[in-house]
């Protein structure tokens, strides 16, 4: 090795720089014990340290950090939703992701590209007319399209009119974006753990003391451990955590499967989505075409791969775009999404008193990512839930209040 | 999960059956709140574990049960409603 490289090993002037907590024993107490270390559980972590000085909070999981649902979406970046609810608070979301990056201090690959949903039917045209409407009212780009502007906006889709589903107009969403999603978590505990937040890996859960409504000790695999409140937000797994503590929610878990091509030159920017083929596809910038589609058709706690849903892939997106009958398929994986009956989060307080819910992240989870980490960790510190995620309160399904964002789905599930 | 044994039909290929979701005992009509039918309509037991669930075969509108494990995917029985009561243990009814 050139001597000049040691001098930068041996000096205490180039200390090593951990990104996240070193290994170290469990503390007797927290103020704040967040289950999940996922984007979410990092991201409410982060806010909480840095905005609110509340430093004496630990982030479990069973696992490792981003290793659930965080690594498995498709890192979809947008906010043309349907309902004034859903709309707001998505746009604040895109918003954080912006400038994000210079947030952190961490590079998360963020990349405003656009983002195109295609219309096969006179039904999907109308329901566009809508979103366009509600979206501009509500200050996010998005406006329908005719093919001719799609053709411009994606020169390689399949526009001809010859085709089994004809594309009649499409809505163009110009905020839409992406972003590397290991990233956002590592660059949101990065910055927790600089405060002071403790992360602790390979911890599982596995049950609450819970006395006069309030929870005062979590069990872990490690040992238990007493704590001011809880936080969960363990996307994927939210009915099995909730049990534990006595809740049942209205969740439902389906597997969502993907799939990458081999990587290409830059062919395309935008995003781009069918929900009456149930596909969407987006160009990674190392060239790899990202493609997934609907949840499975029945409920089930496993990633496993199966071939009819990768068939149903292929076979929609080569209606699109018929340049990928060449492609070879890279790899495949597969999420859990927890499904709510109106395709909303479940976000807010509980019966228990100290026990939070970040939870009914179905397929919109990865985008909601910083305004779900800032919300909930303004509700944590000031016991007040903030307006902006007062419509996704559990109670909403005792009231008959949804807010039905099943219309504005990528691929209907 | 290829297959799926049709308490009518015996086993047919999985693509001819539709998934109904979970089995919810239905409140009483006369006397539920609505605290009761809010979760009879929405909230699922939803558990890693085993799990009693609709399925329908579509080419003979045939409804019935399975027992299922939602870990494993594993079909552990299927049946008509009438005996659903043999299938149930503990807290199936939510």
């Amino acid at each position: 090795m050139p001597f000049g490289l040691l001098k930068y090993g041996l000096l205490k002037r180039y200390p090593a720089q951990h990104h996240f907590t070193p290994e170290c024993e469990l503390k007797s107490h927290y103020d704040v014990v967040i289950v999940g270390a996922g984007g979410h559980g990092a991201a409410i972590a982060y806010y909480l340290a840095k905005e609110h000085g509340i430093t004496n909070v630990a982030v479990l999981d069973k696992g490792y950090l981003g290793g659930g649902n965080t690594a498995r979406n498709t890192a979809v970046i947008r906010s043309n939703y349907l309902t004034e609810e859903g709309v707001n608070f998505y746009k604040a979301s895109v918003d954080l992701y912006e400038g994000l990056s210079n947030e952190l201090g961490y590079n998360i690959l963020y990349e405003n590209r656009g983002q195109l949903t295609l219309a096969h039917s006179d039904a999907a045209v109308r329901s566009m007319r809508w979103r366009a409407e509600v979206n501009q009212h509500l200050g996010v780009k998005s406006e329908l399209v005719d093919p001719q502007t799609i053709k411009e906006l994606v020169p390689l889709l399949n526009v001809e009119s010859n085709t089994r589903f004809p594309i009649l107009a499409g809505l163009w969403h110009a905020d839409g974006g992406t972003a590397r999603h290991d990233a956002v978590v590592w660059g949101y505990m990065k910055g927790a753990c600089e405060r002071g937040v403790e992360l602790h890996q390979l911890t599982e859960v596995t049950g609450f003391d819970i006395q006069h409504n309030k929870v005062n000790k979590v069990h872990t695999s490690r040992g238990a451990i007493s704590c001011g409140c809880v936080v969960q937000a363990v996307a994927g797994m939210s009915s099995v955590v909730a049990k534990m503590a006595g809740l049942k929610l209205p969740i439902h878990a389906f597997p969502l499967q993907a799939m990458v091509t081999q990587p290409y030159k830059p062919l395309m920017t935008p995003h781009v989505s069918s929900p009456h083929v149930h596909v969407y596809i987006h160009q990674t910038s190392r060239g790899e075409f990202v493609i997934g589609g609907g949840s499975d058709p029945y409920a089930l706690y496993n990633t496993r791969a199966t071939l009819e849903m990768k068939e149903t892939l292929a076979s929609s997106i080569t209606e699109l775009f018929p340049f990928l009958a060449q492609a070879k398929m890279l790899r495949q994986w597969a999420g859990i999404t927890d499904m709510t009956p109106d395709y909303s989060p479940i976000m807010g307080k509980c019966e228990i008193e100290n026990y939070y819910l970040d939870a009914g992240w179905g397929t919109w989870g990865f985008k909601a990512t910083p305004i779900s980490g800032k919300t909930m960790a303004e509700l944590v510190a000031t016991k007040k839930t903030p307006s902006l995620i007062k419509p996704f309160a559990l109670q909403r399904f005792y009231d008959f209040q949804q807010v039905n964002e099943a219309g504005a789905t990528a691929a209907s599930h | 999960m290829k297959t799926l044994n049709c308490p009518l039909n015996g086993r047919r290929n999985i693509t001819e059956f539709v998934y109904g979701g979970e089995y919810h005992m239905r409140p009483d009509a006369n006397n539920a709140s609505s605290t009761e039918w809010a979760e009879y309509v929405f909230f699922d037991r939803n558990p890693a574990g085993e799990v009693i669930e609709w399925w329908f075969h579509s080419p003979s509108a045939y409804w019935f049960l399975a027992k299922r494990n939602t870990v494993t995917d594993e079909v552990l029985a299927t049946f008509a409603f009438d005996e659903l009561a043999q299938h149930v243990e503990g807290d199936h009814h939510v």
